[in-house]
């Protein structure tokens, strides 16, 4: 079975830019970048990005395909815009960024475990389950995604924090037979169903 | 009649018992002594937040949001939606203005939403309860029903992320807004300059990168500190929980004695316009605020 990754290596070749103008969100906007690292020395976690956003945008540009899908880079952004209000091109970085970290994730390229990457994938099956997050089945999941017994350890830790919150009425230990959702979670479902086949199909993801 | 009317977007962590529902309760209370009406959109959904990309997609995405305008265009036409969550007010405003600009994109979102009998038309525009208030009520508006002004507290504002950039409050720079500090001010309390007003606290990384987050959220809260701040307040849900609820972790990891209070503008809003504790939500704080406490019970 030939996977959606060998499926766009042969279709774009070695054009890497090609591809991720194509199936990228914002993608199109890469080769507008001038390198000039305002956005490196925006960013809030600036340091811990193996390659900050004008490289991973020239790496691009030079094919480099593997270092930049498996990089751990893209997945260090919080989501700040600082980038964005500050890029004197008026790149939408953020977004780049995040479409990046989304493709390498459904090539199955992204580095495994990585947390972020986890932890965003967990929040968004949490979300799609009810059409509203449930808030203490998303922390209870961050908590054993490392296995049970880490699982215990990590909530023995926030234990405190738990309770506190439990007694501030800001989490219901009750959300675990349910919680809070949606009404029309049929039709809710068939419309994400939808923008996934729809997107898939576009980008090649499909299958 | 309520003076002001609007379609409203509460978001997942204002809900009954969630992590935010304090920041509801004294929207609520604020709310009723300004005359604003807050109809809540019928079966509203999550926006899929600044976290829920890696899986949801780009189109996935769009139809979150649209879909929240699309039940706002058919049960609630002519109003404008007001969200009060910073992730959910940001996501709504990047799916319009990706919507409203293209045309292709308009054209599978709404053949998405199809599948849920619904359609995005973009007459509904969207707001976050913050321009509702400087902008369609203004600061003179807010200050008529001060009864209890906040005097002699010393606020840092952390406006944060996400209703600062990269939409922002109209008029208001991106390095240092001042609309929080002018709504400490309308209320009769100090806002001390504070350098650390538009840091991130990590956001989403939070639950991912903690000690890189933490990082954040330490210097967040020593810069309050070092400007003689006994009071963060913010406009966002994540910021206020981040930089809350972390503060007795840092303490045991890293041997600081933080314990500063962290509020939602509302909260003092509704303190500030006499209402008790707990109608302003200060019954939903894990580090009491005690002098506005105080002043509510008065």
């Amino acid at each position: 079975m030939t996977t959606a990754n060998q499926t766009a290596r042969a279709k774009y070749e070695n054009d890497f830019l090609k591809e991720v103008e194509a199936n990228v969100e914002e993608g199109h906007w890469v080769r507008m970048c001038m390198q000039c690292g305002v956005c490196a020395g925006s960013c809030p976690l600036g340091d811990a990005w193996a390659h900050p956003p004008q490289k991973l945008f020239m790496m691009i540009r030079a094919g480099k395909r593997e270092e930049v899908l498996s990089s751990d880079a893209m997945w260090m952004c919080t989501s700040c815009y600082n980038c964005i209000v500050r890029c004197p091109r008026k790149l939408p970085i953020t977004h780049i960024v995040h479409g990046l970290a989304n493709y390498a994730h459904r090539l199955g390229l992204a580095p495994k475990g990585q947390p972020t990457r986890q932890t965003a994938a967990l929040f968004w099956n949490n979300l799609v389950k009810k059409g509203r997050v449930n808030e203490l089945k998303f922390s209870l999941a961050l908590y054993f995604k490392d296995g049970f017994g880490q699982g215990i350890k990590n909530a023995l830790g926030m234990q405190a924090v738990g309770l506190g919150l439990v007694k501030a009425k800001r989490l219901n230990p009750m959300e675990i037979l349910g919680g809070h959702g949606i009404e029309n979670l049929s039709g809710f479902k068939a419309m994400i169903d939808k923008a996934r086949e729809i997107e898939d199909r576009k980008k090649g993801l499909a299958g | 009649m309520a003076s002001k009317e609007y379609a409203f977007y509460p978001g997942c962590s204002s809900q009954s018992k969630a992590s935010a529902s304090n920041y509801l309760t004294s929207v609520n209370t604020m709310c009723g002594k300004l005359d604003i009406k807050l109809t809540e959109i019928p079966d509203w959904n999550c926006c899929g937040a600044s976290i829920g990309y890696a899986e949801g997609g780009e189109l996935p995405r769009l139809a979150l949001s649209a879909r929240n305008f699309a039940l706002t265009e058919r049960h609630l036409p002519g109003k404008e939606m007001v969200a009060t969550c910073a992730a959910c007010w940001l996501a709504q405003r990047e799916v319009k203005e990706r919507l409203d600009h293209s045309e292709t994109l308009l054209k599978e979102t709404n053949e998405a939403l199809a599948a849920a009998g619904l359609q995005y038309q973009g007459t509904a525009p969207v707001r976050h309860m913050v321009e509702v208030l400087i902008e369609d009520l203004g600061y003179d508006t807010l200050k008529q029903p001060v009864v209890k002004p906040l005097e002699g507290i010393k606020f840092a504002g952390y406006v944060g992320c996400q209703t600062n950039r990269p939409f922002g409050i109209a008029g208001e720079s991106f390095e240092n807004p001042l609309y929080l500090d002018k709504l400490v001010e309308t209320v009769g309390g100090e806002a001390v300059p504070y350098d650390q007003k538009v840091a991130c606290c990590g956001g989403a990384l939070a639950f991912s990168e903690p000690e890189k987050s933490q990082k954040q959220i330490r210097a967040i809260i020593e810069s309050a500190y070092d400007h003689g701040a006994e009071m963060i307040v913010t406009p966002c849900p994540l910021c206020q929980a981040n930089v809350e609820i972390y503060q007795s972790e840092i303490n045991k990891k890293q041997g600081t004695r933080f314990n500063m209070p962290v509020l939602y503008y509302s909260q003092l809003m509704a303190v500030a316009y006499g209402s008790s504790a707990r109608e302003a939500g200060l019954d939903g704080q894990l580090i009491k605020a005690a002098r506005l406490e105080e002043i509510a019970g008065k």
